[in-house]
């Protein structure tokens, strides 16, 4: 029994660990004073107006918004056809091109936005949001392929071969038989990759330019020139929201959805 | 007909990856073994003649060496406890762990710059106590990068070992302890093997997690402490040196890929080893 409260208490460190800093980052966005600081003196919701109002915050939201949406539609565009084709026919070289589509993940961050940097915007002059859109693309790739795959993995492709028979074509059998079996692999795909684009630093640091600059990017900014509790406040926002998302899924989808 | 529909479906997947990373990658990698001289490794052999890359290399290694032992001694008990907790309970832990991977490393980061700054939590409080008369420097200390890599990758190490143990019948610790052995050693040679193969897998998310993280050494590290990540943006935004960098760049998808099967060859080791008893 000692041993179990030993473990107990073991768990209950670890897990203040992990929330802690989170609690002090938003106590701090409620304190009068200008500089960030805790213990925090008076209380008030002034910073989050200044947040919300705040040009250069508000714009790189919607531009993390837009760029995240863009990039994780363009991938289940591109990987949901693949991860069926991967799943549903014997085709040569099957486990070579999965890891191609998987690749991504094993190239550092600095090193792809860096290697897209030189390439796409220094040698072939393309703009910077292309670069940054399809940097974009390439993190979240392999969330599509990897969480569509497993679901693929688990349909039962008799019944896709059932409504051939029937006279259904190929294409309307996938829309209406195939996709609505994998709407909560699809469902996860889509939140990680979105959530994950939007909370990137690395591949962003290389491919943001004037006006076309993240979120993140945007707050490491401020981090690095000096700062008010506006950056805590607008923080506190977005733990808001994730904390909106994370409800939702749990209501839907079961919160394991997300550690996939 | 339906031989060509099968790879057509692949096409786009293939032609995006080729031109937007395996062409870029390339492109940086080429340059730095194909020079007037003829295919060399002499950028490399520079690389490691400097003692300034050398420290900073080594430092990443250390650094992500550290971070990993320490989430895995964190996270293994703490793992363990929640397995064996009532689903109501582990549902609200798995949440908690959950959380901190959807939110942003840079507010994951600045939270750490409030606590361990100079006018931060633990110098007050080391100060009004009086075991130090002076702020002691904690951010923008190698310390800071571990303990900031730690906060962002244990959550990874949590959530990977859960599933994990998970899978482990209660009946194997009863089993030990009937047999006379006590809880901790029970938890030793019965738990710990059991969830080696999962202890390993996390290993290798949060090694190479901190091999390539960037915004917690840029921000917890400050200008002294730069790893392999900061280091490239370093040398290419603010000194523009194109080569240089690239071969930083090659240096660590090599350390990754090295360090991925390394970790993948003992995990099969060890999986063969636990087939042979079974």
């Amino acid at each position: 029994m000692r041993k179990n409260r030993f473990l107990g208490v073991w768990t209950v460190l670890v897990f203040a660990f992990l929330l802690l800093p989170l609690v002090i980052v938003t106590i701090t966005a409620f304190g009068e004073a200008n500089v960030v600081q805790f213990p925090i003196q008076g209380f008030t919701f002034k910073w989050f107006g200044k947040a919300l109002s705040s040009n250069s915050f508000m714009s790189a939201c919607f531009y993390s918004l837009r760029l995240a949406l863009v990039a994780t539609l363009l991938a289940l565009l591109v990987g949901i056809p693949g991860a069926y084709a991967l799943a549903r026919y014997s085709i040569k070289g099957k486990q070579l091109i999965k890891s191609f589509f998987l690749s991504p993940t094993i190239v550092p961050g600095t090193v792809l936005g860096f290697a897209l940097f030189q390439v796409i915007v220094v040698q072939l002059q393309i703009p910077y949001d292309i670069g940054l859109l399809f940097g974009h693309f390439l993190i979240v790739l392999p969330y599509v392929i990897r969480i569509v795959g497993s679901s693929l993995e688990q349909f039962d492709f008799s019944i896709e071969e059932a409504a051939w028979t029937l006279g259904c074509g190929k294409i309307k059998t996938f829309f209406t038989i195939v996709l609505p079996n994998i709407t909560s692999g699809i469902s996860s795909a889509f939140l990680l990759a979105f959530i994950n684009s939007f909370n990137n630093v690395p591949v962003s640091m290389f491919l943001i330019g004037p006006g076309t600059t993240t979120l993140p990017a945007t707050l490491m900014g401020y981090l690095e020139s000096g700062y008010d509790p506006t950056v805590p406040a607008f923080s506190v926002l977005m733990m808001l929201a994730t904390i909106g998302i994370m409800f939702v899924v749990e209501k839907t989808l079961g919160i394991a959805a997300l550690s996939k | 007909m339906k031989n060509q529909m099968k790879y057509l479906l692949l096409v786009p997947g293939i032609i995006l990856l080729a031109v937007f990373l395996v062409m870029p990658l390339l492109s940086i990698f080429l340059p730095t073994i194909f020079t007037e001289a003829g295919v060399t490794l002499d950028s490399y052999i520079q690389f490691f003649q400097d003692p300034l890359n050398v420290r900073i290399f080594i430092r990443t290694l250390r650094v992500a060496l550290i971070t990993t032992i320490i989430c895995v001694f964190l996270a293994v008990p703490a793992a363990y406890y929640m397995s064996r907790c009532k689903q109501s309970v582990k549902g609200i832990l798995m949440t908690i762990s959950i959380f901190p991977l959807l939110t942003n490393s840079v507010i994951r980061s600045f939270a750490w710059i409030t606590i361990l700054g100079r006018n931060g939590i633990i110098n007050q409080i080391l100060t009004s106590i009086g075991i130090v008369e002076e702020p002691i420097q904690m951010l923008y200390t190698e310390f800071a990068i571990v303990i900031g890599s730690v906060y962002l990758f244990l959550p990874l190490m949590l959530t990977t070992l859960a599933g994990v143990m998970d899978n482990i019948e209660n009946d194997m610790m009863e089993a030990a302890e009937s047999l006379g052995a006590n809880r901790l050693v029970a938890f030793l040679k019965v738990i710990l093997p059991l969830s080696l193969p999962g202890i390993i897998v996390g290993s290798t998310l949060v090694f190479t997690g901190t091999l390539s993280a960037y915004t917690t050494p840029q921000l917890l590290g400050g200008n002294s402490n730069t790893v392999m990540a900061t280091f490239i943006y370093e040398k290419s935004m603010s000194l523009g040196d194109w080569e240089g960098t690239s071969v930083i760049a090659v240096i660590m998808i090599i350390t990754t890929v090295i360090a991925m099967k390394v970790l993948n060859t003992i995990a099969n080791r060890l999986d063969k080893r636990g087939g042979d008893n079974a």
